[in-house]
C-alpha cells in the first residue's frame, strides 16, 4: 500500500507535499515549523509552547481567536502541538474550504506580529499556566516528562529543560520574545507545508504560491548547540520521586537510536517486544503471570536528533513496593539481554506495528502529519511509503544487536514514583486544622 | 504581502454516510456491515446488550470483567495464547463494556480477518473465565480504582455522579464497580452474568471496512454460529436525582494547585425528540472551543486551560455537565461565571451567528468523523445501541440545519435547570470554601478525598 506524495519547494524555500485522495470531500493542511523547546534560550523554558498558544491570537488580517472560528465555522478541526524539535499546526476541513485554511496558515506566517498585544500576552501565559497545572502539576505522575528530560540528558543539552516550562520563566516572557521569535523561526525556509486528501493538484499549488509565495525568505538562524551523545549513558542513573501518587510507577529509560536512522526500527521493534499490547514481554510476565504489575508498556520517543530514547513504563499492584517493582523490571530486561528475542517475537511486532500504521493513514489529518514529519527530519515525506518495508526488513539477529548495545546495565536511566502517604495524611490533617 | 482578500469556499462536494446493510442472521445475530474501500483494514465490532445497567444490584464491575474475561481463554486455548494468536495476526483487539453494552473490538488487515474473527467468535462462545485470571483482573481494577484517589480529574467524575443519581440509580456508581463490589465478585458471578446476558438475540455484529456484505456474513455465520440463542431482556433502569437542591460538595484535596469543577444536573435520554436542538444549544454553551463557556473562562479571564459542556448521552438519562479545572484563588468567580452563562442561554435567544457557528460547524465536520473503519463501526454501533432509525445518519445533517434559533432557547429553559445544579470541586477546601460566600450555588459540604 502505498499512498501518492508530490513535493515542491517554492522560491522562498518553503517545502510543499502534496497526496490527493478523494475518497471524502475532505483535506487536511498541516504546517510544521521546524522549532520547538529545543531552541529556547536559557531562561525561556515553555516560550516555543507559550508561543504556539499566541499563533491563534490573530495576525494581519485575522482578529483574535477568529482563526479557530473561521475553521470551526467552515466545518473543520484544527489544533497545534510543540514538541522538543518542532511546533506543528494543523486543520482538517471540507475540501472546498482549502482556500481558507491555507489562507489563514499563510497570514500568521507572513504578518503575525501586528496582532500580538500585551494583553493577549498576559491571558495566555495565564492559560498556560492551567495548562501546567492541569497536565504536570496537578496530576499523578504528571512531571514524568521533564523529569525523565533532566535525568537522561547532560546540562545544557537542549533536550534537558522542561518543554511546557517553568511558572518564573513563562512569567518573564516578554513582547519582544514574541517578536524575536517570530522572526527567527517563524519564516518559510523553516517550515513544511503538506496536504492530504480531496483537492486538484494544479489548484492547490495555485493557491499554495498564491499565498505563501509572498512570504519573504527568513534569516539565518542559529544553529543548535551540539546535540550528538554517545550510544549509552556509560552508568546507572536513578532517581526516586516521592510523590502524591497512589502506587509506584517505574519509567525506565534508555539512549536509542534515532528515529528513521538504520537501526531505529530495530530499536521500535525491540520497544514492541517489550511492551506494545498483552501479548508483550512485560506484559505477560508482570501484569499476567507474576501480577506484580497493573500495567506495563513500552515506547520510543521518536526524536531524530542527538539521541532517541526507548522508555519502559511499568505500573506497581498494591501489593508490589516500589524496590520490588524495579527488580522485577530489571530481571525481565537482563533476561532479554541474556537470552535475546525469538523470530515470532519480531513477527509480532512487526504485524501490529503494520496494522497501527495502516490503520492511522486512514485519516488525512494523520497522513498530512507524517508526510511533514518526514519532510522536517529528512527532506523527503515519500518516506511515509517506506515505513512497512523498513519494519518488515529487520532480522532478528538486527534485534538482538540493538539489545546487547543498548540495553545493558550501563544504558539504564530508572524513574521512580513512590507513595509519599505518610506526609500527605500530615498535611490532610494540618489543613482540616486550619479550614 | 499575504493579500488581505479572504477565500470564499467553492461549491461543496457531496457526501454520504457509508451505505450499510443491517439483517437479523438465521442464527439469530443482528448483523450490519459497511464495505468501505479505501484501505485494506477492517473493523469488527460486537456488541452484546450486557453494559454495566444489566448488572444485578451488589454486583457493580461484573460486566466489565465478565468483558474483559472473554479474552482470557476457552478450553482449548488460555489466556495468554489468545493474546499471542491474535497479535501474531496483527489484530489491534479491545473489550470492554460501558452502561449501555459490553464489546469486543478487533481492527485487522484485511489478509488477515477471517483468522481474527474465528478467534473472535471462539472468544465469546467458549470462555471458561479462569479463576486466577478473574483474580487478576479484579486486581487490576482495584488497582486503578486507588489510583483515583489521586488523580483529580477521574475523582471528579465519579464523585459527580455520586452526589448527582440517588442510590437506587445504577448510575450513582462507577460503572466499573467499587472496591466493595469488586472484592466481593467470585468467577460464578461472572459466569452466571455470561449466561444470563451473552446469547444471539443481545448481539450485534458490525463489520466496516475492506470486505463485502457478502463475505462478511459467511465470515460471521461460521465464527458466531455456536453461540447460543436466547433474546435480549432490558432491566428496568432509575435515573431519580439524589436531590431537589442546589448543593456545593468540595472533595478536599489539599493544596490543589487547581480545583476540577463539575457542575450539572440529571440530563437526557439518547434517544429524545429534543436531541439535536439539545445538541446545537450545548454547542453554543459549551462544546465548542468557540463556545460562550471556554471564551468567557479561557479566553477572557484566563482561569483555566479548557472548559466545557455536554451532555453524557445514554439509553437512560445520563448527565449534562460542565467540566473545567480551574487555578484555586478563581475557583468562586469560575464558579459564577459558568452560572451566568446557563443563565444566559436560557434567558435571551443566541444570536444568528451563534447559531450558524455551530450548525455550520456540526454539518461540515460530519465527513471528518468517518474516516477510519473504527469511526464507522462506531457510528452503527451508535445507532443500533439506541434504537435510532436507518436514515440518522443521512439526515443528521439536515436535522441540524433545521434548528432554529426558537428551538434552542425552547432547548436551553426545558433542558436547563439552574435550580438543580450539583457542584463538585475537587480541590484545597481552606482556600476555596471562604470564597464561596454568595451561596447561589447552595449548600457546601467538605468531604475528604
Amino acid at each position: 500500500m502505498r499512498i501518492p506524495v508530490e513535493t515542491f519547494r517554492l522560491e522562498n524555500g518553503l517545502l510543499v507535499t502534496l497526496s490527493e485522495d478523494h475518497t471524502a470531500p475532505i483535506v487536511a493542511v498541516n504546517l510544521w515549523y521546524h522549532v520547538g523547546s529545543a531552541n529556547e534560550k536559557i531562561g525561556r523554558t515553555g516560550f516555543a509552547h507559550l508561543f504556539e498558544h499566541m499563533l491563534f491570537q490573530g495576525s494581519a488580517h485575522v482578529s483574535s481567536n477568529e482563526h479557530f472560528e473561521l475553521i470551526q465555522r467552515a466545518g473543520g478541526t484544527l489544533n497545534g502541538s510543540t514538541w522538543l524539535e518542532r511546533t506543528n499546526y494543523f486543520e482538517t476541513v471540507p475540501s472546498n474550504e482549502l482556500g481558507l485554511a491555507l489562507w489563514l496558515e499563510a497570514d500568521r506566517m507572513g504578518e503575525l506580529l501586528p496582532a500580538m498585544t500585551q494583553a493577549k500576552l498576559d491571558t495566555q501565559r495565564d492559560v498556560v499556566k492551567n495548562e501546567r497545572r492541569w497536565s504536570v502539576d496537578n496530576q499523578p505522575y504528571g512531571t514524568f516528562l521533564e523529569k525523565m528530560q533532566e535525568l537522561v540528558f547532560p546540562p545544557s543539552h537542549p533536550f534537558q529543560h522542561s518543554l511546557i516550562g517553568s511558572m518564573d520563566d513563562l512569567s518573564a516572557a516578554s513582547l519582544d520574545d514574541i517578536a524575536q521569535f517570530f522572526a527567527t523561526y517563524y519564516s518559510p525556509d523553516n517550515a513544511v507545508l503538506s496536504l492530504a486528501g480531496d483537492f486538484d493538484s494544479a489548484d492547490a499549488r495555485k493557491m499554495v504560491d498564491d499565498y505563501f509565495g509572498p512570504i519573504p525568505r527568513g534569516k539565518t538562524r542559529p544553529p543548535l548547540p551540539p546535540m550528538d551523545l554517545p550510544p549509552v549513558f556509560g552508568k546507572r542513573l536513578r532517581e526516586l520521586v516521592y510523590d502524591s501518587v497512589s502506587l509506584p510507577r517505574l519509567f525506565m529509560a534508555f539512549r536509542s537510536p534515532v528515529f528513521g536512522s538504520q537501526t531505529y526500527y530495530a530499536a521500535s521493534i525491540t520497544s514492541a517486544i517489550l511492551g506494545l499490547r498483552r501479548g508483550s514481554r512485560l506484559h505477560r510476565s508482570l501484569v499476567r503471570e507474576r501480577q506484580v504489575a497493573a500495567d506495563a508498556s513500552a515506547f520510543t520517543f521518536d526524536l531524530a536528533k542527538g539521541t532517541d530514547l526507548l522508555v519502559v513504563d511499568v505500573t506497581a499492584r498494591p501489593e508490589t513496593s516500589a524496590a520490588q517493582l524495579e527488580e522485577e523490571v530489571e530481571r525481565e530486561i537482563d533476561h532479554l539481554y541474556r537470552e535475546g528475542v525469538s523470530e515470532t517475537e519480531v513477527r509480532r511486532a512487526t504485524s501490529l506495528i503494520e496494522t497501527d500504521l495502516t490503520a492511522s493513514l486512514q485519516s488525512a489529518g494523520e497522513r498530512a502529519d507524517r508526510l511533514s514529519m518526514f519532510a522536517t527530519y529528512f527532506g523527503d515525506p515519500a518516506l511515509i511509503n517506506e515505513q512497512a518495508d523498513r519494519y518488515r526488513a529487520v532480522t532478528p539477529e538486527q534485534v538482538n544487536e540493538i539489545i546487547s548495545e543498548r540495553l545493558g546495565e550501563n544504558n539504564r536511566a530508572s524513574l521512580i514514583y513512590v507513595p509519599k502517604e505518610g506526609v500527605e495524611s500530615e498535611q490532610m490533617l494540618a489543613a482540616a486544622g486550619t479550614g | 504581502m499575504v493579500t488581505s482578500l479572504r477565500p470564499k469556499p467553492g461549491p461543496a462536494r457531496s457526501y454520504r454516510f457509508p451505505q450499510f446493510k443491517d439483517e437479523t442472521l438465521p442464527i439469530g445475530v443482528r448483523l450490519i456491515t459497511a464495505p468501505v474501500v479505501k484501505l485494506p483494514i477492517v473493523t469488527v465490532l460486537v456488541l452484546v446488550n450486557a453494559g454495566s445497567t444489566s448488572e444485578p444490584r451488589g454486583k457493580e464491575g461484573v460486566a466489565a470483567l465478565t468483558a474483559a474475561g472473554l479474552l482470557e481463554g476457552t478450553a482449548r486455548l488460555d489466556g495468554a495464547q489468545f493474546a499471542e494468536k491474535f497479535e501474531q495476526l496483527g489484530t489491534s483487539l479491545e473489550s470492554g463494556a460501558d452502561w449501555d453494552s459490553a464489546f469486543l473490538k478487533i481492527t485487522v488487515l484485511s489478509n488477515k480477518l477471517e483468522e481474527a474473527v474465528k478467534l473472535l467468535g471462539d472468544a465469546i462462545s467458549n470462555p471458561v473465565f479462569p479463576d486466577r485470571e478473574i483474580e487478576r483482573l479484579k486486581g487490576e481494577r482495584l488497582a486503578e480504582i486507588l489510583q483515583l484517589e489521586t488523580e483529580p480529574r477521574g475523582l471528579a467524575d465519579e464523585k459527580f455522579s455520586e452526589f448527582l443519581y440517588d442510590d437506587e440509580s445504577r448510575y450513582s456508581r462507577p460503572d466499573e464497580g467499587s472496591t466493595e463490589s469488586i472484592s466481593s465478585l467470585t468467577r460464578d458471578d461472572v459466569e452466571q452474568f455470561y449466561r444470563s446476558n451473552y446469547n444471539s438475540g443481545a448481539t450485534t455484529v458490525i463489520v466496516a471496512g475492506d470486505i463485502s456484505s457478502e463475505n462478511a456474513k459467511k465470515l460471521v455465520i461460521e465464527a458466531f454460529g455456536k453461540w447460543p440463542h436466547g433474546s435480549s431482556r432490558q432491566q428496568p433502569l432509575s435515573v431519580k436525582a439524589r436531590t431537589t437542591r442546589k448543593r456545593i460538595h468540595i472533595v478536599n484535596k489539599p493544596d490543589a494547585p487547581q480545583s476540577e469543577l463539575r457542575i450539572g444536573h440529571v440530563g437526557l435520554p439518547r434517544k429524545h425528540p429534543d436531541f439535536f436542538p439539545t445538541l446545537v444549544m450545548n454547542a453554543v454553551l459549551g462544546g465548542l472551543f468557540g463556545s460562550r463557556i471556554n471564551l468567557n473562562l479561557r479566553e477572557a479571564h484566563g482561569y483555566t486551560y479548557g472548559a466545557s459542556s455536554f451532555y453524557d448521552w445514554r439509553r437512560g438519562a445520563g448527565p449534562f455537565v460542565v467540566s473545567t479545572a480551574v487555578e484555586s484563588d478563581v475557583t468562586a468567580p469560575a464558579l459564577r461565571e459558568i452560572l451566568i452563562e446557563i443563565d444566559r442561554i436560557r434567558d435571551e435567544k443566541i444570536s444568528a451567528e451563534e447559531l450558524s457557528l455551530a450548525r455550520d460547524y456540526l454539518e461540515g465536520v460530519f465527513p471528518i468523523r468517518y474516516e477510519t473503519t473504527a469511526a464507522i463501526a462506531s457510528a452503527l454501533a451508535t445507532m443500533a445501541i439506541y434504537d435510532l432509525n436507518p436514515e440518522y445518519y443521512d439526515s443528521y445533517r439536515t436535522n441540524i440545519r433545521n434548528v432554529s434559533e426558537d428551538a434552542v432557547l425552547n432547548a436551553a429553559r426545558t433542558h436547563l435547570h439552574p435550580e438543580l445544579l450539583q457542584t463538585v470541586i475537587v480541590g484545597d477546601a481552606a482556600t476555596v470554601r471562604d470564597s464561596l460566600t454568595d451561596n447561589s450555588l447552595g449548600e457546601v459540604t467538605v468531604h475528604d478525598a
